[in-house]
């Protein structure tokens, strides 16, 4: 399906300005970037078309503030208040007046036009730099009308790249597991959403416990957990087809499944007897290989992007801890060292840190660390809070958050947040119904 | 070793008791003079004290002791064992479960069942899931040295995921690390 709607086609229109402005990402940002986000101009039979296919009033103002919200979500920019624009939209995308975007303190402006061309949509858009009086970059595209809020989304990752000189997130979606029901007996589904949570999508029904689904980085597959016909096991979704199986014939529960960075394999744990060792499995050849062997619990793979190391938690030294090894499952190193426990490393896709769930004293951090266990820095603190998944740019964290129940055991809550690197940005994500294990995809497009 | 971690806990549970007591003696010398508020206070931390005394009747260390959750395969065979934070030992009081629940498989040869291990919330999930594992396969070593044949046992593993208690206390917790034999015909 969403192959099927990638029909983008982009026309690079050259750049002609340096950048002045320039966002960095490193740090916290207190004082994000404020820009204009005009809303697209839409001329009026394109925008009737548009209305009657989406039932959209005004497809241009719509997209445009998909863009701002991605924008404002990253912390990183601060968008302007619409009431403030002196300029209209349609002659702000032909040439700024650059004084009066000056004076409402803008220092960028994004502006575009919207057009209905033989059924499709066209969307152009144009980055300016304010201050340099300058365009930074200029873009259109053409794809079918119902791909309107991916449009959006590609628009925030060219303004985010072009700004902050890293690719962006917000053309990509989250996989998690949905919620309801007592504590006692939670119905767990899957589901699908869009990053900024619009599209949400149920993929199973309930009728079975799943846990911890993962996106494949290089397609649109899933591997999660199931507890189908009571026997929990690692099976594979293909999500453009509906299409599901088990991965291998274990003898036993297999659990904590994560692909490989090339997604030819799924690296998971394998319990047996009390023991939980690291196994591999070839999805081409079906070829399994057992990369741990210890008496211990190893659990929580996952591989570094060159796919040559993978680090994993386990408590062979007593207590849940944090390891390397190469991917053979030789040369096993113990990372963490702190005070209390730490599982659920994940490793970065930029490959130079591995992000964490601690428990010290009562509480839960989510925190990243390098991998060779120096520099930890803890980023939040909760009464329960794990399973941080990155973003593709290596930027942001999502992770689940539970409340604590009150005297009655009443008041239980799992609730998605995000995070970035920097420990700053901490934000709700908002699920129709109660939500854990999020896993985020790869950019789809570009 | 095991017997000396069971008295350490019993110690320790002992020597709470007299730090409590010695707080409410404490608390009575003070309230003799001033007025409501401190009344109120008193008997709050009363509540309190009762509240804890009653946890401290119904845990061992962490483990739980009490009956509140536990169901009964025949008459005198408690269901269940718990276990301690993070731990999948057996107590003594498991294992005298588990031989009771042993005798009563033996007695019912035509009975299979399975052992659900379970795990509290205050752990990753992954890591939980095999927690349980290793919880329900504790109890069935145990079944398997007292006469119990290994394919008359399923093991199989919740994590966290299917608590008894949906409180968020130590109490709830100690109730949740557990490993269940269910009747499987």
């Amino acid at each position: 399906m969403i192959k099927k709607f990638i029909i983008l086609i982009f026309i690079f229109i050259p750049i002609k300005a340096l950048a002045l402005i320039e966002v960095d990402i490193t740090r916290g940002n207190l004082n994000p970037l404020p820009l204009a986000v005009s809303p697209l101009s839409i001329d009026e039979t394109s925008r009737k078309n548009f209305e009657q296919i989406l039932d959209k009033d005004n497809i241009g103002s719509e997209i445009s503030l998909i863009v701002e919200n991605n924008l404002r979500t990253s912390g990183l920019f601060n968008p302007l208040d619409k009431k403030a624009f002196l300029q209209a939209p349609d002659i702000a995308n032909l040439k700024p007046r650059f004084e009066d975007w000056n004076l409402i303190k803008a220092q960028a402006l994004i502006t575009g036009k919207v057009n209905y061309i033989n059924d499709k949509l066209r969307v152009e858009f144009r980055l300016w730099d304010v201050l340099a009086a300058k365009e930074m970059m200029a873009l259109a595209f053409t794809t079918v009308p119902t791909n309107w809020r991916r449009v959006g989304h590609i628009i925030s990752d060219k303004v985010y790249e072009r700004l902050t000189g890293e690719k962006g997130y917000f053309d990509t979606r989250i996989i998690y597991v949905a919620e309801e029901g007592p504590k006692t007996q939670r119905i767990k589904k899957l589901a699908i959403m869009d990053q900024d949570g619009a599209n949400n999508k149920f993929l199973t029904l309930g009728n079975e416990l799943v846990l911890t689904p993962r996106f494949n980085p290089a397609s649109q597959m899933v591997t999660y957990l199931s507890y189908f016909k009571n026997m929990p096991r690692v099976y594979l979704l293909d999500i453009e087809t509906g299409t599901q199986e088990v991965v291998g014939d274990f003898p036993g529960m297999t659990f904590a499944p994560r692909f490989s960075p090339d997604g030819k394999k799924i690296i998971m744990s394998f319990a047996k007897d009390g023991k939980s060792d690291i196994y591999t499995m070839n999805l081409e050849t079906r070829l399994v290989e057992r990369i741990t062997n210890h008496p211990s619990i190893d659990t929580s793979p996952s591989y570094s992007p060159d796919g040559k190391y993978i680090t994993f938690n386990s408590d062979r030294s007593g207590y849940q801890q944090i390891y390397v090894m190469k991917n053979d499952g030789s040369d096993v190193k113990r990372i963490s060292f702190g005070n209390g426990l730490y599982g659920t490393p994940v490793w970065s896709p930029r490959g130079d840190l591995i992000a964490f769930t601690k428990l010290h004293k009562g509480k839960f951090y989510i925190g990243v660390m390098r991998t060779d266990g120096t520099g930890e820095r803890l980023l939040t603190e909760n009464y329960y809070q794990e399973a941080p998944s990155w973003s593709p740019n290596g930027r942001v964290l999502i992770f689940y958050r539970e409340t604590k129940t009150n005297s009655k055991g009443e008041g239980f809550s799992a609730k998605l947040w995000s995070i970035d690197l920097t420990g700053y940005n901490e934000r709700l994500i908002k699920t129709e119904t109660d939500a854990s294990d999020p896993s985020w995809s790869s950019l789809l497009s570009n | 070793m095991r017997l000396n971690k069971i008295l350490k806990n019993a110690l320790l549970v002992i020597s709470a008791g007299i730090i409590l007591t010695a707080c409410a003696t404490k608390k009575e010398v003070a309230v003799e003079a001033p007025k409501k508020e401190e009344t109120k206070k008193e008997e709050t931390k009363k509540e309190e004290v009762t509240k804890i005394e009653k946890i401290a009747g119904q845990m061992q260390g962490d483990v739980y002791i009490g009956t509140d959750s536990v169901k009964y395969l025949a008459d005198g065979v408690a269901d269940r064992v718990f276990f301690a934070t993070n731990e999948s030992i057996l107590t003594t009081a498991s294992r005298e479960t588990l031989r009771a629940q042993a005798a009563w498989l033996r007695a019912n040869s035509n009975i299979t069942v399975v052992l659900e291990g379970h795990a509290d919330e205050r752990g990753t999930r992954e890591y939980n899931l095999a927690l349980g594992e290793r919880r329900a396969n504790a109890a069935k070593d145990y079944l398997m040295t007292y006469g119990v044949s290994s394919d008359r046992i399923t093991v199989i593993s919740y994590g966290k995921e299917r608590p008894v208690d949906s409180g968020s206390n130590p109490l709830a917790w100690s109730k949740n690390r557990r490993s269940v034999t269910v009747k499987a015909n």
